[in-house]
């Protein structure tokens, strides 16, 4: 679905409408408080049925994540931000660490020797460019 | 709730050719239906059907609960838009005014902006419009309508990517504002499968899936990776489609991976990609195990949206 706005083939779109909330959520880009865009706003940016976007939204209302306030829609929740965070570390475990560890142990790469690769790869950003002349200081 | 579309046990027979065989179908108010399917499947037919234009030979057939055929308060209410339309020797502007006059709803507002958009222009002769442009006439009346019931018939040959999608833009905004019932048949399936609430698929003049489109998503799986780890992995699911090229094995196959099921083919290292709309229309003969794991996804489900 190439003219979708980003949304990929596999997982189903409500669970991705309800992802990309909680992403803006945990990045700050919806405050606590903030109004979360309505199911029409979110069918009409990623051209999905409104019913599909709906489903989403109420994934993340079920969570505790979102309230709904009577007439006026819906409401990113206290506390949502840091519950997401949390999640999103246990996510990080899951999804990066582990798999990192299998395929170290796979290779042979030690506990010391996979830090010691953390430690060289993990430089400070690269430098900017410089925005006049478009070169690499 | 009456569903705005119900048909039970249809059949329609041609001299020596089954068209649809025993359908069945409900469909409730305000939905988005996609309806799929080969050529010759019995689409058509079937639109003809509800739109009160072809009697069926039996069965029984009730649009917004009643028989649609020589029911003209019945057929004001909903709009059928066809592939290919004819329409009498008119101009575009003539064609829009004679469709505000059949229908209570229509909306000229909306006309004027959808023809402006497609670049539809009311002086010109119908008869002299591109394909492409003949179909976005029928778009903007299905549309302005603003029917109850919106019968489109594989709307937009000879419509460029643009103007299609200008279409599902305008389609789902009009969906948003003013909510109905609108199925659609279409060969484009991956293209307008996120404007789906259900797909109904048939096959041969038959039902042969019926399911909330998004619990379709994710129902098969391409798993691929080397051969013992395939084997290893899709031992005792059901199997679509076997492919192999020396080591690398390719596996189709069927029910919703669990996020368990996910973590042991990363370690195994497997590619596990999801079979879209399209291809899971293409492997017509694994359909009934496609339904059984739609059901059990939607019964998991149950706040879903085909509650």
């Amino acid at each position: 679905m190439p003219e979708m706005a980003g949304l990929d083939e596999g997982t189903p779109l409500f669970t991705q409408v309800a992802e990309r909330l909680a992403a803006e959520i945990a990045d700050g880009g919806l405050a606590e408080g903030a109004r979360v865009p309505s199911t029409n706003e979110l069918a009409a940016f990623y051209r999905i049925n409104p019913a599909t976007a709906a489903k989403g939204i109420n994934l993340l209302a079920d969570d505790g994540l979102l309230e709904k306030r009577r007439g006026i829609g819906m409401f990113v929740a206290a506390g949502a931000r840091q519950r997401l965070l949390g999640q999103r570390r246990e996510h990080f475990v899951a999804r990066y660490l582990r798999p990192m560890l299998t395929e170290a142990s796979r290779l042979g790469i030690g506990t010391g020797e996979l830090i010691e690769l953390i430690g060289e790869n993990d430089q400070p950003d690269q430098p900017h460019r410089d925005s006049r002349s478009g070169v690499t200081v | 709730m009456t569903p705005a579309i119900a048909v039970a046990g249809l059949t329609r027979r041609y001299r020596d050719q089954v068209a649809l065989d025993d359908v069945s179908i409900e469909l409730d108010p305000g939905s988005i239906t996609g309806l799929l399917g080969r050529n010759g499947a019995g689409k058509t037919t079937l639109l003809r059907i509800l739109a009160g234009q072809e009697f069926p030979s039996s069965g029984d057939v009730r649009v917004l609960g009643q028989p649609p055929a020589e029911n003209e308060p019945v057929l004001r209410r909903m709009v059928f838009v066809r592939e290919d339309q004819a329409y009498p020797d008119i101009k575009v502007g003539h064609a829009l005014r004679a469709a505000s006059w059949f229908y209570p709803n229509w909306d000229a507002r909306l006309a004027g902006s959808l023809a402006a958009d497609f670049g539809l222009r009311p002086k010109k002769a119908v008869k002299k419009l591109s394909r492409g442009m003949r179909s976005a006439l029928g778009i903007t009346i299905g549309l302005a309508a603003r029917a109850e019931v919106t019968l489109f018939d594989e709307p937009y040959a000879g419509l460029d990517a643009v103007a299609r999608q200008i279409f599902y833009d305008r389609l789902l905004a009009e969906y948003a504002e003013r909510p109905r019932t609108v199925l659609l048949s279409t060969h484009l399936i991956d293209e307008a499968a996120a404007l789906f609430e259900r797909v109904v698929v048939l096959d041969q003049g038959r039902v042969v899936l019926e399911a909330a489109a998004d619990g379709l998503r994710g129902v098969a799986t391409t798993v691929s990776g080397p051969v013992l780890a395939v084997e290893d992995f899709t031992a005792g699911r059901p199997v679509w489609d076997r492919r192999r090229l020396g080591s690398q094995a390719s596996v189709v196959t069927v029910g919703p991976l669990d996020e368990a099921a996910r973590a042991r083919a990363r370690s195994l290292g497997l590619d596990l990609v999801p079979l879209t709309l399209q291809q899971l229309v293409v492997h017509a003969a694994g359909w009934p195990a496609a339904s059984e794991a739609a059901e059990e996804a939607e019964a998991a489900d149950p706040e879903g949206v085909s509650a």
